[in-house]
């Protein structure tokens, strides 16, 4: 099977990182054994949404892309396939064509949507960068979704294992643990975690509803459910506000749409066909022959950190 | 000494206890009133969520965790002061070392409830005991905190034995239930030469125990930061400089509390000029150690001119952030290094600006290490902002009213000036030989070259 990467040789940082993991965890192995009776979160309480299998389309045998075909269907239908495999065998992955992207920025208004996303909490922001000067002057736009990254450094920084990554390659949060200590926003180098500090849209808003509409239309937006890891999370206010507020969020590759056969929100709003999703593990996939082309780089590569989450420039 | 000298010392260690004079409730009162308008708006957080605090998604940490790091350093000098000055047996320190030690307790207590004050989910701070990963800093600092917590609750409460009884005799028939509470407390402390042996042990242990502890702890913080990849923070020097900022501050705080409790107390005639001289001596040894550390620093970022380094060093040296900066490397290190250095009048004075300049600009050199390493852009955007609200200023005013309170409270049932101590260095037991090395001890009540004019 070819390596999707083609950064990743023998020597790279992923070998040193990995013999310093498995030296790091022999000396704490020994030295905490007497701490037997911590519990670690990651291992014990199963993500949300691993379990069963797709739910979604029948998956079809026909494999080879069609003349002309939209890239979407293709896409659809290697998700479908990928999603009949066990969860450990699929690794998802993204490309992102910055000579297609426009700077649009649909993909982050319809993950805002999907997600449910109060102000300040963005999980794929579009930067836009000027270069050059004029005459010779051009946009760079780069939407930045979470990276997953293959070696996540907000994972080892979190002090109760509230997030971790999945079989399938996705870093998770669960938010039943998630203390909102705010170091993983501190550890991640592409600053792809925002925390939900518990604002709403109608924060200093007038207040009250208008008895005419018999409901309450701004505020009743802020309390539709979000179904982030297949549950549903209500941004309710209590004694205490309640998870998600006051815990960090990040992009999941909407996982929640995976799980019912369908792909992130980014990929299917982007205009431009300009990101693309897919299993990184199928050497077939359209990601896997993205990632593989020679224009295909990926951001901060000298901090080992493997993202998948491929740019092509 | 002669008997009526310590009689006199004994008169004013325990002068404030059983004193509830107007003066006391009514500063009672007051730092009170901060400390409840701190918890006032702690709970307007918690009800609210952190979004009434100037936090934002770029700039996630701002006060709270300075505000830890400052009061945990604060309280590593108090504890290391007093270390230092029993292990290297300097007599002169009888009036001084429980003041640095109960010091030392009260801003640890304040710092470490920052961490809490800091989560989005403080209902659920239980869950790093629960489930606590060991490769994570949080919980290094955890461990780190409470056993030093400990460390300094034991290395207080040891010297203080044997004055147990002292201060049950101040209050007299008066004492009642308190007397009864003494008793439990001392242990039947008799001043048995058994009994002397053994505390001297223990506080000699404890001494030793308190300076890894206490390093650990600071380094353990300064991990938190340097561990990331973040320019300004991932540094190896980080350790170090943390664990020498604490110390330099510290010391300075000693200097401040101990000039108070002088003042209020009436302690001038054992704690002289002289004793002001000395902690002077360590606070300017620790600020030239810490401004070696910084130019270092900053000459290896600064030379290199690595793109993230070099953003963050210009927006410390002329951009954003510079008046902070400046404010630190002038008002806060330099000035008050030369005011402490220079010979001549008003040494308490000058020791004591010198440490208030030194607290105020350890504090604000924590902002410039937390702050702009949180809003130096490390994807290609603006630079955060930060801006804290009344929330924040009003729990940093209350966390600060704590301390005078916690020590004013505390020295209403505890002697000031550890009366033990005093009888130990001057040689009325001979307990260890560590005690007999001769030193430059100021002559109590005597009155020293310097010692009324400041």
């Amino acid at each position: 099977m070819p390596d999707p990467r083609p950064l990743a040789a023998n020597d790279s940082p992923t070998a040193r990182r990995d013999f310093l993991l498995r030296t790091v965890a022999a000396l704490v192995a020994g030295a905490a054994l007497p701490l037997a009776g911590l519990k670690n979160v990651a291992s014990a309480a199963p993500p949300a949404a691993v379990a069963g299998g797709p739910t979604g389309p029948v998956p079809t045998l026909d494999i080879s892309p069609q003349a002309g075909e939209d890239v979407l269907i293709r896409m659809q239908r290697e998700l479908a396939r990928a999603l009949v495999k066990p969860m450990d065998e699929r690794k998802w992955g993204m490309v992102i064509d910055t000579r297609k992207c426009v700077g649009c920025a649909a993909c982050t208004v319809g993950c805002s949507l999907e997600n449910k996303l109060p102000p300040g909490v963005v999980y794929r922001p579009m930067t836009d960068t000027e270069v050059g000067t004029y005459p010779n002057v051009t946009r760079r736009f780069i939407p930045r979704p979470c990276m997953q990254c293959e070696n996540p450094p907000c994972v080892a920084v979190c002090p109760v294992g509230a997030t971790f990554k999945r079989p399938d390659g996705i870093v998770a949060i669960d938010y039943n643990a998630c203390i909102g200590c705010r170091y993983c926003l501190t550890a991640c180098p592409y600053q792809a975690r925002t925390f939900d500090f518990g604002a709403d849209w109608t924060d200093n808003a007038a207040s009250g509803r208008p008895a005419a509409l018999a409901l309450d239309g701004a505020t009743g937006y802020e309390h539709l459910a979000g179904f982030e890891y297949g549950e549903k999370w209500t941004r309710a206010e209590g004694v205490i506000p309640q998870s998600p507020v006051g815990n960090a969020r990040k992009c999941t590759f909407c996982a929640h749409r995976l799980e019912k056969g369908m792909l992130p929100m980014c990929a299917t709003t982007c205009i431009g066909r300009a990101t693309f999703f897919g299993d990184l593990n199928d050497p077939t996939s359209l990601v896997s022959e993205l990632a593989a082309s020679a224009n295909a780089t990926r951001l901060k590569e000298e901090l080992g950190t493997e993202p998948k989450v491929f740019y092509l420039l | 000494m002669d008997r009526r000298t310590r009689a006199l010392y004994v008169e004013r260690a325990v002068w404030p206890i059983g004193r509830g004079d107007r003066k006391f409730w009514i500063s009672v009162m007051v730092l009170g009133a901060l400390v409840a308008a701190g918890v006032y708006a702690w709970i307007y957080q918690v009800q609210h969520g952190l979004w009434v605090t100037g936090l934002n998604q770029k700039v996630s940490w701002g006060f709270y965790i300075i505000n830890c790091v400052f009061f945990i350093g604060m309280s590593y000098g108090g504890a290391m002061t007093s270390a230092i000055l029993r292990l290297t047996g300097a007599k002169w320190r009888a009036p001084l070392t429980r003041i640095a030690e109960a010091t030392a307790v009260a801003a640890l207590l304040v710092g470490a409830v920052y961490p809490i004050v800091d989560l989005g989910r403080p209902d659920r701070f239980l869950y790093i005991l629960r489930y606590g990963q060991v490769g994570s800093p949080v919980v290094w600092d955890l461990v780190a905190v409470t056993s030093y917590a400990i460390a300094s609750f034991v290395f207080l409460y040891l010297p203080l034995i044997p004055d147990l009884p002292v201060a049950k005799a101040a209050l007299g028939a008066r004492a009642g239930l308190l007397g009864r509470i003494y008793d439990a407390l001392s242990l039947g402390w008799k001043g048995r030469p058994d009994q002397e042996r053994a505390l001297a042990r223990g506080i000699g242990i404890m001494a030793v125990l308190i300076i890894p502890l206490a390093v650990s702890v600071h380094s353990v913080l300064a991990w938190l930061f340097a561990v990331t990849s973040r320019a300004e923070w991932h540094s190896t020097i980080f350790a170090p400089y943390f664990v020498l900022a604490a110390m330099f501050s510290g010391v300075a705080a000693v200097i401040i509390v101990v000039a108070a409790l002088r003042k209020v107390y009436g302690l001038g005639e054992f704690i002289v000029a002289k004793h002001f001289r000395y902690l002077s001596y360590l606070l300017i040894a620790l600020g030239a150690g810490y401004l070696y550390f910084m130019i270092s620093e900053f000459l290896t970022d600064g030379y290199v001119f690595e793109s993230g380094t070099t953003s963050g060093l210009q927006s410390l040296f002329i951009g954003q952030y510079a008046p902070e900066f400046w404010s630190f490397s002038v008002g806060g290190l330099l000035v008050p290094l030369v005011l402490a250095a220079l010979p001549g009048r008003f040494p308490v004075a000058r020791a004591t600006v010198a440490s208030v300049l030194v607290v105020a600009g350890m504090w604000l050199k924590r902002f410039l290490i937390v702050v702009p390493g949180m809003a130096n852009p490390i994807m290609p955007w603006e630079w955060g902002q930060y801006q804290p609200t009344w929330v924040e200023i009003t729990i940093l005013v209350g966390s600060a009213a704590a301390i005078p309170l916690m020590l004013i409270v505390f020295f209403r049932f505890f002697p000031v000036m550890s009366v033990h101590e005093l009888d130990e260095v001057e040689g009325r037991y001979e307990v260890s030989s560590r005690h007999r090395i001769p030193a430059y001890a100021p002559v109590y009540g005597a009155g020293d070259a310097g010692g009324g004019d400041d």
